[in-house]
Formats: structure tokens, C-alpha cells, sequence
């Protein structure tokens, strides 16, 4: 570890201290309630002008759309992002890039989906989300059948492994596509959490706690939706990633269960998650999604405090992200004249 | 000549000319003069290395932290001045060991076995000192780069806090004065000249 402090700021100290520059620049609490307490989307426009958003909104036409909102601020942070990895070297570039696979994973299975209901190729392109993109995306639209998409077009891009696991010959059917979809995210978390153990020191350790939380939770999240389809037990259990604080007696629980109350049973004896059961309970406040969104800001803050490792630019990007998702949320409730919100502020 | 002067302190009597028997008799022949100038190369040797591996790790953070908060340009030079009065210890140190194991007069020859004692002691002594002050400044050096790079990243976040690290790194620099003072002290009875 202290040979980590020692030698960290070679190639990584200056990206690091950029991006924890960056995260400063995040809106805080002021923001948030400034925010809330605009009338129209022109005022919000206007408050996060004030805040290191600045003018992006400014080339705009009134009235702007909560899209458009949620387009731009996607835009600044991938280009934030870019910047970052144009500058780093490696092992930092294969770092950033393995955090572009989740989102790379995201838009091949939405372009699949896409061709398979005869959708406008150009539409799915610029639904995609352009953290993921990369060049024969658009080649995809051609494919239709799996081992068609595996030859001509995956095998050269960095996602081929994953997509060994888990290309049969089987038709593309909706169900299908979720189960490729969560066979590679498994593949691909394997894979990265491999990568920051392999790493050492400080990075494992703060990546291995906020890998494994995202790992429990795909798991608790493939149980439920599992729950009113015809997946059979075997194939849930295959779909399960193999690492993670619940792993393995918890996920032999989860193969288990038959319902909700059976996948809490099953997460009784782990602290943390159990707090979170105990938060979604009996009320419909809160939905499990969003206490899994609120542990996940809270150790991505925690990601922070030590100095010397990648997780910090891990944790930036997710809550970037959670900032994106909030504001575009708060517009959405100004524009619908609903002022219930649900929000995680990050400091 | 000088050999035979050092090898009058092998009393052992490995009497045979041709070679070297045990590990002693090669540490006694390295002459006195080549462990004092060893010396005094580890002291500005290492300290510049220790001083120089801190500016680096203090000096990234600084510049990529100061692009978002401006403000914390000059005020954190002051964590690279620490580094650099690390240097300047080693580089004090070095002269001092050079002064005192500068070239021997000509005539330099004190007879009998004191003259050798007096030889061998300086020379290793003048050694000892230099490795104190080499190595404290290298520990020195790269704690205070470390501290300093974390203070200008939270500087950058929260400016009440730069006074607070810096009293870190002022404890930090304490340590090569630890090392300059012991070294000045194990040099105190050393030296080359004919002092009869």
C-alpha cells in the first residue's frame, strides 16, 4: 500500500486531482433546492447556469424539453470523460475503458431489440448512449441472427469475450435478449472485478466494495423480475454473477425464493441490506430501486475519501450520472406540475 | 604505503601476501578515503532523490487540482518549498563531510598505529554520516510530497483545511533536521588533517 502512495502520482496524480476537481464542481444542496423551486424550465435553465453546467443550454430555442436537458448534460459528461482518458495512460485507460463496456453492453442490446422490431437504424443510433459508442454499432442493424452478429461484427471489439459465454443458436426472442443482456453484464463484471483485484492496493479495495454491491444488486434485481416468467430456476441461477458480498450462500437463498418476501429472507443476514429492506418495508414511498440508487451514492461518496486509487473516477461517473437522473426527474415534475420529489442529493 | 598502514590493524596475522582469506581483510583494505567519499555522495545523492521524488507527487496534484480551484496556486508552493529545504539540508551536509574529508596534506603520515585508527575512524564515520543524512532525507522527501499532494487536493475542496495539513507537513520536515543534527554530531571528532 505504501508503495501504491509512493509511485501513484507518476502517471495518474495529475488526472486524479482533475478529477476530483470535477467532482467538485457537482451541485450541492443550494443547487438542488434553487432548482426545485423554479416555475418553469427556462428558470431552471437559467440556476444551472449559475452552477458549473454554465451556458450549455444556452443555444437552445425556448421551450426546451426535458430531453434536451437530459442530451446536454449527458454530452458534458461524456466529454468530460473523453478528455480524461485521451490524457491517461495505461493501466488508467483500460480502467476508463472497462467503465465504457456497461454502457457499450447497453446500446448492443438496444440495437438488437431495435432491428428485430424493423425500427429506423439512424433513430436507434441516436438513442444510444454515447459513452458506448464505438464504430460498427451501426453494422449491427444488418444481423439478424446471433452467431451472424458474433462473427461479422463483435469479434473485434473489446465486448468478443463476453460474448463467448453466452452466444448459442437461439433465436432472438424478448426473452432472450434479456438473458444475453444479463449473461454478458455478468461476463463483463467478472471480468472487471478481476481487473481491480488484479490491481491491488487501494483500487481493489474500494473498487471490490462498490463491484460487489452492483453484483448483489443485479442478482436481487434478476430474482424479482424473474419472478412472473417462465425462467426456470436453473437458468436464473446461471444468470448470477459469482462474486459479491451475497455470494455464495446468499445466492443459493436467492435460487430459492419464491417472491419478494423470500429474496428479503434471503438478505436478512447481510447488514447493509438488510437496512435497505427494512427502508422499502410497507410503504410505497420508496421503491427498491431507489434505496439501491441512495446505498449506491453513499459509497461512491465514500469512493472519495482515500487518495491513490482509480475508484475515484468510477464513483464520478455514477454520480454524474445520478446527478443527470435527478435533475432531469425535478424538470419532469416542474413540467407536470408535480412537486412530490424523490431525490438523493450529492454534496 | 597506505596499505600497509591499514593492514598493520589486521592483527590477526593472516600473514599470506596473495590473496584475501576472510571478508575482514578485503573491508580493511578498502582504503578510508574511498568509505569518506562515499559518504558524502550518499548525503546529496539520496536527499536530492528523496526532495526530488516528493516535488513530483506533490507537484501532479497541484497542477491538476489547481485547474478547477485556482485560487489554491500559490498558497500551496509552499509544500514544494519543504521538499526543496530538504535538498538544501543534504546539500549543507555534503559540505560540511566534503571540509572535513578534503584532500590529506602530502606529508600526511602519522606513525604507529594511532595515525590508522585515527584514518580508518574518519572514514567511516564521514560514511555513517552521509547515509544518516541520505536516507533520513529520502523518508523525509516523500512523506512530505505525499502530505503535500493531499493537501492540495482538499485545499482545492475545502480551503479551511490547508493550515491544518501543513502543520503535517512541518512535523514531516522535522525529520531530515533529525538527520542533519545526528550527522553533524557523528562527524564532530572526524578528520583528515594532520591534527598532531
Amino acid at each position: 500500500m505504501a508503495g501504491d502512495m509512493m509511485t501513484f502520482n507518476i502517471k495518474d496524480g495529475f488526472m486524479e486531482a482533475v478529477c476530483r476537481g470535477f467532482r467538485s464542481g457537482l451541485l450541492n444542496t443550494t443547487d438542488y433546492s434553487n432548482i426545485c423551486q423554479c416555475d418553469c424550465l427556462d428558470d431552471v435553465k437559467q440556476q444551472l447556469a449559475c452552477t458549473d453546467y454554465g451556458d450549455f443550454l444556452s443555444n437552445e430555442h425556448p421551450p426546451i424539453a426535458t430531453t434536451t436537458i437530459a442530451e446536454k448534460s449527458t454530452d458534458k459528461l461524456v466529454q468530460e470523460f473523453n478528455w480524461v482518458r485521451s490524457q491517461s495512460t495505461a493501466p488508467l485507460t483500460k480502467f476508463l475503458d472497462y467503465i465504457r463496456y456497461s454502457y457499450m453492453i447497453d446500446n448492443v442490446i438496444l440495437v438488437i431489440t431495435g432491428t428485430m422490431h424493423d425500427r429506423d437504424p439512424h433513430e436507434l443510433l441516436e438513442k444510444c448512449h454515447p459513452l458506448g459508442l464505438f464504430d460498427s454499432l451501426a453494422s449491427l442493424c444488418a444481423a439478424t441472427k446471433t452467431s451472424e452478429l458474433f462473427q461479422l461484427v463483435l469479434v473485434d471489439t473489446p465486448l468478443a469475450p463476453y460474448f463467448s459465454e453466452a452466444v448459442t443458436d437461439a433465436d432472438l426472442d424478448e426473452l432472450n435478449i434479456e438473458i444475453i443482456r444479463n449473461t454478458l453484464y455478468k461476463a463483463y463484471l467478472e471480468d472487471f472485478y478481476k481487473f481491480c483485484t488484479a490491481m491491488g492496493g487501494a483500487t481493489a479495495e474500494v473498487m471490490g466494495d462498490i463491484l460487489k454491491f452492483e453484483a448483489d444488486r443485479r442478482a436481487i434485481n434478476i430474482t424479482i423480475n424473474s419472478f412472473g416468467t417462465d425462467l426456470t430456476k436453473d437458468d436464473r441461477a446461471k444468470l448470477l454473477p459469482s462474486f459479491g458480498f451475497l455470494y455464495p450462500e446468499g445466492l443459493t437463498r436467492l435460487e430459492q425464493a419464491e417472491d419478494f418476501q423470500g429474496v428479503r429472507d434471503a438478505c436478512e443476514c447481510y447488514g447493509p441490506y438488510r437496512n435497505i429492506f427494512a427502508d422499502v418495508g410497507y410503504s410505497s414511498e420508496k421503491s427498491l430501486e431507489d434505496a439501491f440508487f441512495e446505498f449506491e451514492v453513499a459509497q461512491n461518496r465514500l469512493a472519495f475519501e482515500q487518495q491513490f486509487h482509480y475508484g475515484v473516477f468510477y464513483a464520478f461517473v455514477k454520480l454524474k450520472e445520478q446527478e443527470i437522473r435527478n435533475i432531469v426527474w425535478i424538470a419532469e415534475c416542474i413540467q407536470q406540475d408535480q412537486k412530490s420529489r424523490i431525490n438523493q442529493y450529492i454534496p | 604505503a597506505h596499505n600497509t598502514l591499514v593492514r598493520g590493524m589486521n592483527i590477526t596475522n593472516s600473514t599470506a601476501s596473495d590473496g584475501y582469506l576472510h571478508w575482514n581483510d578485503l573491508l580493511i583494505d578498502i582504503s578510508p578515503f574511498a568509505w569518506a567519499n562515499i559518504g558524502v555522495s550518499a548525503a546529496i545523492g539520496v536527499s536530492v532523490l528523496g526532495a526530488a521524488w516528493g516535488i513530483f507527487v506533490t507537484g501532479s496534484s497541484l497542477v491538476g487540482a489547481a485547474i478547477k480551484a485556482p485560487r489554491i496556486r500559490s498558497k500551496n508552493l509552499i509544500s514544494v518549498i519543504f521538499c526543496e529545504a530538504v535538498a538544501i539540508y543534504g546539500v549543507i551536509m555534503a559540505i560540511i563531510l566534503e571540509t572535513k574529508a578534503g584532500t590529506p596534506p602530502p606529508q600526511f603520515m602519522v606513525p604507529g598505529l594511532e595515525g590508522v585508527y585515527k584514518l580508518s575512524f574518519s572514514g567511516y564515520g564521514i560514511f555513517a554520516a552521509g547515509l544518516v543524512v541520505g536516507l533520513s532525507n529520502l523518508c523525509c522527501g516523500i512523506c512530505v510530497g505525499i502530505v503535500g499532494s493531499s493537501c492540495a487536493l482538499s485545499d482545492a475542496q475545502n480551503p479551511a483545511l490547508f493550515v491544518k495539513i501543513l502543520v503535517v507537513e512541518i512535523f514531516g520536515s522535522a525529520l531530515g533536521l533529525f538527520g542533519v543534527i545526528v550527522g553533524i554530531i557523528m562527524t564532530a571528532g572526524c578528520s583528515f588533517q594532520d591534527t598532531r
